[in-house]
């Protein structure tokens, strides 16, 4: 039966589109240059899982990083999170990222494949979070925590709601319905944004912060950060949240901080990871940190996410070390975060965050 | 020792024999064997979920709070597509099988076959980016005049991201295979059979009515069975069309959310005992879509004899 076989083909791609979506890399993933770089060049191959908040540019980081150490290769693949976390306890990986820093158990466990000083976080990836709707005539709003929530929580329903109009004096606003727009897929800029919500909104935004958008507040949804974009660009009225860099062309919200409104900015939020809490009892070399969502700090955009690299302070041999600590360097240095944002349109690292880093990574050693 | 050719033959005929019947009787095992794997791993992979804790589960809900809604809203999605997808296929199979011109219905089979290779990918980008903002003025249409209706209760989706919508491409979807596979059964009808209702006075359309429907029947039911299996499964186009959310009864507001586009959707992400929900998810489709053929074969066993085919 023709007719069959076709249907079988089909579904054959229709599996393999799913795989490639759900990699979401930028199909950037050409043969790597054999340029060699003489003396500090490493060799092997690094495994590491984790995250997909940082897919893009890991891509972008083993291509330059091979190009750079020809015989040296790095593997990546997008597991989400906590696969990352659990990948380099259990030692199946020799690096792994994570939206969310290593728990103390965590730590604890990781002391058996990592050595006595366990596994380490290290920021690697922070990226705004922008608020962006369509609006016809207005390009930029500014809302504060309450208001958002509200909007999200579909207590605001219409455009020019008091709450709205109070904070946008001159602006003329529409009686547009509000459409609210989130992602129907588990997503580190859900868990980020919801984090952002229930603690500068507590009294609004009653749900926990989570990954799957709350059913109480649910809405309108579409699948990963280009479905919600593309559905706020044809519906008049929408508004989502999305990695600030693939929202062009909607309008963007400046989120109240202190008395100032901050947009959503490279320098705002490598601001916000500068200005993070440090969590306690760390290790020296552990640069684990809270978001402050709540800062009243100027220019500190809080709706940020941060995605922190994991490796372990010591590895079985020699060689895997050197490669783990070359790789680390790159990925934190200047000239790393910015392949980054140039690729994946991250935020790069503070001077003094990226020098902390490279502090940090360089006490990996042997067993 | 003389021996002679056909002996000879015989020999390598018999051998011959025993590997083609031992490679056939393995190709068919295999079959069994995956499928028995499949199972075995989906339901140990399942068992963690059952138990566990419903706070470290999605929504804080216990697992099969949380799977009834995933399975009214897979069959309500595969309903609307059987529903607008099984009249249009028959109606396209028989143009083609008996009122097309032989050359328009050769182009026409050959375009229908098409349609079946189109990837899921495509059909879900089609609907988010081209059926969903067109079908937005019928459904604020459908809000204010048929509200009445739990099915049409407004206040209709901004997006057209809707349940219905992604009824509606699942019928396209499934189209092609009920139609190839129908048109296939029309073309078997027996030519006597055909010729006989014609010779008494019959129309072509009674022609259709009394000897090509009756003949078809269980070809037809299996052909539309073949569909559900795919509307059931289907993946990556209601993951892309389908705004997702709680249950709701509406078809034009947002809601509602398929086994398959879940899974889909939540596994990137997943850890843990999480991970183990989605597999148990899987296993229910697995049932589902099993009950399904069962009940398929059944209907077309039990139809057999009355189908005029003997």
């Amino acid at each position: 039966m023709k007719a069959l076989r076709i249907g079988q083909t089909a579904a054959v791609l229709s599996v393999a589109a799913l795989a490639l979506t759900a990699c979401g890399s930028n199909g950037n993933t050409g043969a790597t240059s054999p340029a060699a770089d003489g003396a500090a060049a490493v060799t092997g191959t690094l495994t590491g899982t984790g995250a997909s908040s940082v897919g893009a540019a890991m891509v972008a980081w083993a291509e330059e990083f091979a190009a750079a150490n020809s015989g040296a290769q790095v593997n990546y693949t997008e597991e989400g999170s906590g696969a990352g976390r659990t990948g380099l306890i259990d030692g199946k990986v020799d690096f792994a990222a994570s939206d969310a820093y290593l728990t103390d158990e965590e730590l604890a466990a990781s002391e058996a494949t990592c050595g006595p000083d366990g596994a380490f976080d290290v920021p690697i990836y922070v990226s705004p979070i922008a608020v962006a709707f369509n609006l016809e005539g207005v390009d930029t709003l500014n809302l504060d925590a309450d208001t958002i929530a509200s909007i999200f929580a579909g207590k605001i329903t219409t455009w020019n709601d008091e709450a709205i109009a109070a904070l946008n004096e001159g602006v003329t606003l529409p009686d547009t319905k509000i459409t609210v727009v989130h992602r129907n897929d588990k997503s580190g800029t859900t868990e980020n944004f919801t984090d952002y919500l229930a603690q500068a909104a507590p009294s609004i935004w009653t749900e926990e912060k989570s990954g799957d958008w709350p059913g109480a507040f649910a809405s309108e949804s579409a699948k990963g950060t280009s479905g919600v974009v593309d559905t706020v660009a044809k519906t008049a009225g929408a508004i989502t949240y999305a990695d600030a860099s693939r929202t062009t062309g909607l309008g963007i919200a400046s989120v109240k901080v202190g008395e100032e409104f901050s947009a959503p900015t490279a320098e705002g939020a490598a601001k916000a990871a500068d200005t993070a809490t440090a969590v306690e009892g760390r290790a020296a070399h552990d640069i684990a940190f809270d978001l402050d969502r709540t800062s009243d700090e100027a220019g500190v955009y809080p709706i940020s996410l941060v995605t922190f690299g994991l490796f372990c302070s010591t590895y079985a041999d020699q060689e895997t070390a050197d490669l783990v600590k070359a790789f680390g360097t790159y990925i934190t240095s200047a000239e790393g975060q910015e392949v980054a944002a140039a690729d994946a349109g991250s935020s790069p690292l503070s001077a003094e965050l990226s020098e902390r880093a490279a502090e940090a990574i360089a006490t990996i050693s042997v067993k | 020792m003389s021996s002679n050719a056909l002996t000879d033959s015989g020999s390598a005929g018999r051998a011959g024999d025993k590997i083609f019947s031992t490679a056939a009787m393995v190709a068919g095992s295999l079959i069994l064997f995956v499928l028995f794997c499949v199972a075995v791993f989906l339901v140990k992979e399942s068992i963690p979920a059952l138990t566990a804790d419903p706070a470290d589960l999605k929504g804080g809900v216990s697992f099969f709070a949380h799977i009834g809604a995933l399975i009214v809203g897979t069959l309500i999605a595969a309903a609307i597509a059987l529903l607008l997808a099984t009249p249009v296929a028959v109606g396209v199979a028989l143009f083609i099988s008996h009122y097309a011109p032989r050359r328009l219905a050769q182009g026409l089979g050959y375009i229908v076959d098409l349609l079946a290779a189109i990837p899921s990918v495509i059909y879900g980008a089609w609907g988010v980016t081209v059926l969903a903002p067109a079908l937005v003025p019928p459904y604020v249409w459908l809000a204010e005049n048929a509200g009445w209706i739990p099915l049409f209760t407004g206040p209709a989706s901004a997006t057209g991201k809707t349940m219905l919508t992604a009824g509606v491409v699942l019928a396209v979807m499934i189209m092609p295979i009920v139609t190839s596979l129908s048109r296939e059964i029309f073309l078997q009808t027996p030519k006597l059979h055909e010729e006989a209702a014609l010779a008494l006075g019959a129309t072509r359309w009674e022609m259709v009515r009394v000897a090509v429907l009756p003949f078809a029947r269980p070809g037809i039911v299996s052909a539309v069975m073949l569909g559900l299996g795919r509307a059931l499964g289907e993946t990556m186009a209601i993951a892309l069309v389908l705004s997702s959310g709680p249950m709701i009864a509406s078809l034009i507001q947002s809601g509602n959310q398929t086994i398959a586009a879940e899974i889909a959707l939540a596994f990137p992400e997943s850890s843990g005992v999480q991970t183990n929900a989605l597999f148990a998810a899987g296993l229910v489709l697995f049932v589902i879509t099993l009950a399904v053929n069962m009940v398929a074969r059944w209907i077309v066993a039990r139809h057999k004899e009355f189908s005029g085919a003997n």
